[in-house]
């Protein structure tokens, strides 16, 4: 038993390694960078400045992220993209999912292609909307206008209230199968019994579905929706290809690697990544906590 | 009636889920095959397919060697994060240790870290390593994304196997190393097909670290190059080719879907609704 052990540290050290090295090293030093005024042109020159990245008043003034209303508005931002589309994928999901667990001709290839929006990549799924989305020769303004519903083209993706909108439709459609095959895999482990048992009452379709089905899909539910609120409130990809470094739609990451990268501020922009960081470490700490009387968390296997 | 008009319903909504899903594609689908002014009717078929905006991205853009770039960084990732997984599943799976669990909240831990969280320390550590603009550096840098849930998918397969087959190889006289990779791994193989896949398209998509650790075009990975195809100024964008480029890089994307659905399914509800 214990030669066993001992085999187990070794076959577990490369990935403690690999990840100590790629994860652990790379987010201590950023911690670190943030209470430094490093620059990207000079990475091996630069001096402890303590909180001044975060916030300090300099004659009088006010500086720092915590004082910058653009960080804010970044911070803004990310909570109205992620909520709404979180919210807007989980509904759409939830349909997909009830339609996909009906059997029917076909079914199979119906559920390959819901997968295709979640297979494209995101910079290829944020290109071909921005294209249909174009002001003067996209097919969603053409088609708008044909139909009566516009009386001259929209710009989506300049047009100030506009843009977030187009960014989360984006978001929502690439990552709607993500949901709803998640919620398929739950529904289709419902007991059948149940389901008898209320249509035998005379429960009603809508009835069954919020006494039956979502109280029971709920733990599922639950997952899916925290797992994707992780990844929006890191949100990238979508909204550097649709809107640049649009202040409408900039993120706490996109703020973070325009500070880091295009003004080589490595020290404030390692603060604003470390306070993303904590805000994502927040989240899971609170959903950890809530969850915590429900069920053991971790016991997985 | 009422049955068919549900029946109606019903077809409606497949209907809709069928063309939410494909439209944007085909559209797109569309657009590579036009050239010239056509790019500027909107139409739902080409009347003629071109394949100048094809050709064009692959003579005037290193768009061939992107694929390239892509595909040999996809191929490492995927296969050091199933060598890495297997032998951390070994470990998580067949052995009761104490500590297990908080190794295994460790490692989901850090597949919840912000990209832009480790940009920083990363870049350093591949300048360190003298991969930056190399698609090594890529290739390193995508670890921290795909082995935390190739961990932890195959640490849920690897637990669920019988007790026998082991207790057989210890007869035999067979060590740990034998034992996994004689004995375990074969039953093992198709939530490697998963986990593999899934790893393979992480990698193949990933924007962020590719655009920060890279800096000339024939470094750069397949969404990379899309991302910055540009034309004279930001109004006059190539959209066939960009178009052509997309289509391109999502064909195979399509095809791994199509072929293996049930195993991308199942490798993904293990990771999330398992977790």
């Amino acid at each position: 038993m214990e030669s066993r052990r001992r085999a187990a540290v070794l076959f577990l050290a490369p990935v403690a390694l690999v990840l100590a090295a790629v994860g652990g090293w790379p987010l201590a030093k950023t911690v670190w960078f943030g209470f430094t005024d490093a620059d990207l042109a000079n990475l091996n020159s630069y001096a402890f400045i303590g909180f001044e990245n975060y916030y300090t008043v300099i004659d009088g003034v006010a500086v720092g992220l915590l004082a910058d209303p653009e960080w804010w508005r970044a911070v803004a931002n990310t909570v109205v993209f992620t909520v709404a589309s979180v919210a807007l994928e989980t509904v759409l999901g939830l349909a997909v999912a009830l339609v996909l667990n009906q059997p029917f001709p076909g079914r199979g290839l119906v559920r390959a292609a819901v997968l295709v929006p979640w297979a494209i990549p995101t910079i290829v799924s944020a290109r071909l909307w921005a294209w249909m989305l174009h002001d003067q020769f996209g097919m969603v303004n053409d088609l708008l206008l044909a139909a009566g519903v516009l009386s001259q083209p929209v710009a989506w993706l300049a047009e100030p209230h506009l843009a977030m909108a187009a960014v989360v439709l984006v978001d929502v459609w690439k990552t709607t199968p993500f949901m709803a095959l998640l919620l398929l895999a739950a529904l289709q482990m419902l007991p059948r019994e149940c389901y008898e048992a209320a249509r035998v009452d005379g429960a009603s379709a809508m009835r069954r579905f919020f006494t039956l089905t979502l109280p029971l899909i709920r733990p599922a539910l639950v997952v899916a929706v925290v797992f994707r609120c992780l990844d929006a409130l890191k949100v990238f990809d979508v909204i550097y290809v649709l809107t640049a470094n649009n202040p409408r739609t900039m993120s706490m990451s996109i703020y973070a690697r325009q500070a880091l990268v295009e003004f080589q501020e490595v020290g404030y922009g390692s603060a604003a990544s470390t306070l993303l960081f904590l805000v994502v470490a927040l989240f899971i700490t609170a959903y950890l906590m809530l969850n915590r009387g429900r069920r053991g968390v971790g016991a997985a296997t | 009636m009422r049955a068919l008009a549900g029946r109606a319903a019903f077809a409606a909504a497949v209907a809709a889920i069928l063309l939410w899903s494909l439209f944007p594609f085909h559209y797109a689908l569309v657009t590579a095959f036009k050239t010239g002014s056509e790019l500027f009717t909107v139409t739902y078929w080409p009347a003629h397919w071109h394949p100048d905006n094809f050709q064009a991205a692959f003579r005037d853009l290193p768009f061939g060697r992107n694929i390239a770039n892509s595909a040999g960084v996809a191929a490492l990732v995927v296969a050091a994060s199933l060598a890495l997984g297997v032998s951390a599943a070994y470990a998580l799976g067949r052995v009761r240790f104490r500590g297990r669990g908080a190794v295994l909240a460790v490692v989901l831990a850090f597949s919840m870290f912000p990209q832009v969280a480790v940009l920083s320390g990363m870049f350093e550590l591949i300048r360190a390593l003298g991969i930056y603009n190399n698609p090594l550096g890529l290739a390193l840098s995508y670890l921290l994304l795909t082995t935390p849930f190739t961990v932890w998918v195959l640490t849920t397969f690897m637990a669920a196997l019988p007790a026998e087959l082991e207790e057989a190889a210890a007869v035999d006289g067979a060590g740990p190393w034998r034992t996994l990779v004689d004995i375990l791994v074969p039953p093992l193989a198709p939530a490697m097909v998963a986990t593999g896949l899934l790893a393979f398209i992480v990698a193949w998509n990933e924007f962020l670290f590719a655009l920060t650790f890279t800096l000339t075009d024939d470094q750069r990975t397949v969404p990379v190059a899309i991302a910055l195809i540009s034309g004279a100024s930001a109004h006059e964008l190539p959209w066939g080719v960009i178009m052509a480029a997309s289509v391109t890089v999502t064909l195979p994307l399509i095809a791994l879907v199509l072929v293996f659905q049930r195993r991308i399914v199942a490798g993904l509800t293990a990771g999330a609704v398992k977790g």
